[in-house]
């Protein structure tokens, strides 16, 4: 091999080696770290029972605020990016796009105020007229708050900040579907609709589910817009429109981080591990679901 | 099933650009008509305006008549959609949905027109378009397996397939074999004779051998210069087209001095 060419595949492979390397240190950090906390006794852990009673909440709470974030955010972006490749006219959507890829660089702590500022008073009214109609189910049984800083905002903020990478990883591959494909569907008798249903949306599905998953793993490590957002009680709770909420894994490290010290920090820590776990299983799922219909992908061969 | 076309005076414009001036022909049902003639001439832009997928270009646009026993399908009151759900189209390289099954993909036409259908119709309609595709016998173990698993000219009998299975009036094909080898040309060569029988078929080729094979009749289009609109030369019977072509041109292209 020449002298360039082995500095380069030297240089390569060790890129690859860092990624790997650096992975392996976050991961021995947080283990070594979150140790003291999982074998210290239940009582000196913050809350006097115990890491796993301690994380828990907060897990779920992180989990169902971005699962809602995601439920909101998925089936508009899917939307959004539709209308950019195949409805608007050709100088709209390049406007569009162009504007959606702008509001994924706007910093979180800006969604974070503009929830508390504008979305959580905005809503206090609606909050109070799901408690009234719909307060039979669990979702919404109040009693609603009148600061509007519930999960349901907290999960809204969330959905606008993902909306955006969801929107523009789908726009991509909906701007790739072959013309070889949709013209097919479309002479064969199929409206522009019938057409999508057949070509575009099969052929983003692998897309779909990936740029969800992103959109997930932004949801689930966000801290600012939750911690600003969100008025927390601790506990385990569904009620989305209460005043009373659980905390989210993120947002509780960077709120408590600063004032723990001893078996704190390492509970915290314990719960950073968790965090780290759970995105690494979204990713390998999202992973797993996208192979399963390989096949059927639509992949060059 | 198998309807005659009549166009006339039909001018196919992308834009402001004339692609295709004034043509006028008449095609009979249940015959091949092949389209010939050098690139650039037209004749696919022609193809795709006889099922108005011309139209979904950007500005593309088309004037003049074509009439398919009589109705004419440029008419106001025509749904483009429903014209292209009674006039297949076969592409220039094989495209079944890479998402979809074989099954899927044969049953793909029938399931956009009549919604409702009982398993056992849509089977039996899946099998007789296989067959008559003459692809049954090597699918007909795998047909929830992907059809972008076939060989390219399994593919492209997976293709007629599809459009047949919805029993159009007229099949246009679009240079069908210029992806294949010679053995799946020579297989869909075949398959466009046995078709004749059923379907009014329009092909577009660059192989003058082909066209003299398959078609009865066959359409020359040329350009009269760079920059100038496509035209259609001579139409007539293709023996006679090979044989003694009326036109300079036309018989300078079959002889292979341009083109």
């Amino acid at each position: 091999m020449r002298t360039g060419d082995q500095i380069f595949a030297g240089l390569s492979t060790g890129s690859g080696v860092l990624i790997l390397a650096i992975l392996a240190g976050v991961a021995a950090f947080l283990v070594v770290e979150a140790w003291p906390a999982v074998v210290a006794p239940a009582d000196e852990v913050p809350g006097g029972a115990g890491v796993t009673v301690y994380i828990w909440p907060l897990l779920f709470g992180t989990l169902l605020s971005a699962a809602l974030a995601l439920l909101i955010a998925a089936p508009l972006a899917v939307a959004i990016a539709l209308f950019i490749t195949h409805y608007a006219p050709r100088r709209l959507a390049h406007g569009l796009g162009y504007v959606v890829d702008l509001l994924a660089a706007v910093p979180s702590i800006v969604y974070g105020l503009w929830g508390i500022a504008v979305l959580a008073p905005a809503t206090v009214d609606a909050g109070a007229w799901l408690y009234e109609n719909l307060g039979w189910i669990p979702l919404f049984a109040g009693p609603p708050s009148s600061t509007g800083r519930t999960m349901l905002v907290a999960a809204l903020v969330l959905a606008v900040m993902v909306l955006p990478i969801i929107t523009a990883v789908v726009r991509e591959a909906f701007l790739q579907t072959p013309r070889l494909y949709e013209e097919a569907a479309l002479a064969l008798g199929a409206t522009h609709w019938e057409m999508i249903k057949m070509t575009v949306l099969p052929f983003g599905r692998s897309a779909i589910i990936g740029a969800s998953m992103l959109g997930l793993g932004r949801a689930l490590g966000e801290t600012m817009a939750v911690a600003m957002v969100l008025s927390v009680s601790g506990g385990v709770s569904i009620n989305l429109i209460s005043r009373s909420n659980p905390s989210t894994i993120a947002a509780t490290i960077a709120l408590d981080f600063p004032e723990s010290t001893g078996i704190a920090v390492n509970t915290l820590i314990a719960a950073g591990l968790v965090l780290f776990a759970v995105t690494f299983v979204v990713n390998m799922l999202a992973r797993v679901v996208i192979n399963r219909r390989r096949d059927f992908s639509g992949a060059d061969r | 099933m198998a309807k005659r076309i009549d166009v006339a005076d039909l001018n196919i414009y992308y834009g402001e650009t004339l692609a295709v001036q004034d043509v006028s022909m008449s095609i009979e049902p249940r015959s091949v008509t092949a389209l010939i003639g050098p690139s650039g001439c037209g004749k696919s832009t022609f193809l795709r305006s006889l099922n108005r997928m011309h139209e979904l270009i950007p500005k593309a646009r088309v004037a003049g008549k074509v009439m398919v026993d009589g109705q004419d399908l440029y008419a106001p009151d025509v749904d483009p959609v429903a014209v292209r759900s009674q006039i297949g189209m076969v592409f220039q390289r094989p495209n079944p949905f890479p998402t979809m099954s074989i099954y899927d993909n044969v049953a793909a036409g029938i399931k956009l027109n009549a919604k409702r259908m009982r398993t056992s119709e849509l089977d039996e309609i899946v099998e007789r378009s296989l067959r008559q595709a003459n692809l049954w016998d090597e699918v007909k173990d795998r047909l929830d397996k992907p059809g972008t698993g076939l060989s390219g000219g399994q593919q492209q009998r997976l293709c007629i397939a599809r459009a047949i299975a919805v029993r159009p009036d007229v099949l246009l094909m679009d240079e069908p074999c210029s992806a294949l080898d010679p053995i799946s040309t020579q297989k869909i060569e075949d398959l466009i004779t046995e078709l004749k029988a059923d379907y009014t078929i329009v092909i577009v080729t660059h192989n003058m051998q082909q066209a003299a094979r398959v078609s009865d009749t066959t359409a020359f289009f040329n350009l009269r210069g760079i920059g100038q609109p496509g035209q259609l030369v001579e139409i007539g019977d293709t023996a006679t087209i090979f044989s003694a072509p009326a036109n300079k041109a036309t018989e300078d292209y079959i002889s292979g001095r341009f083109g």
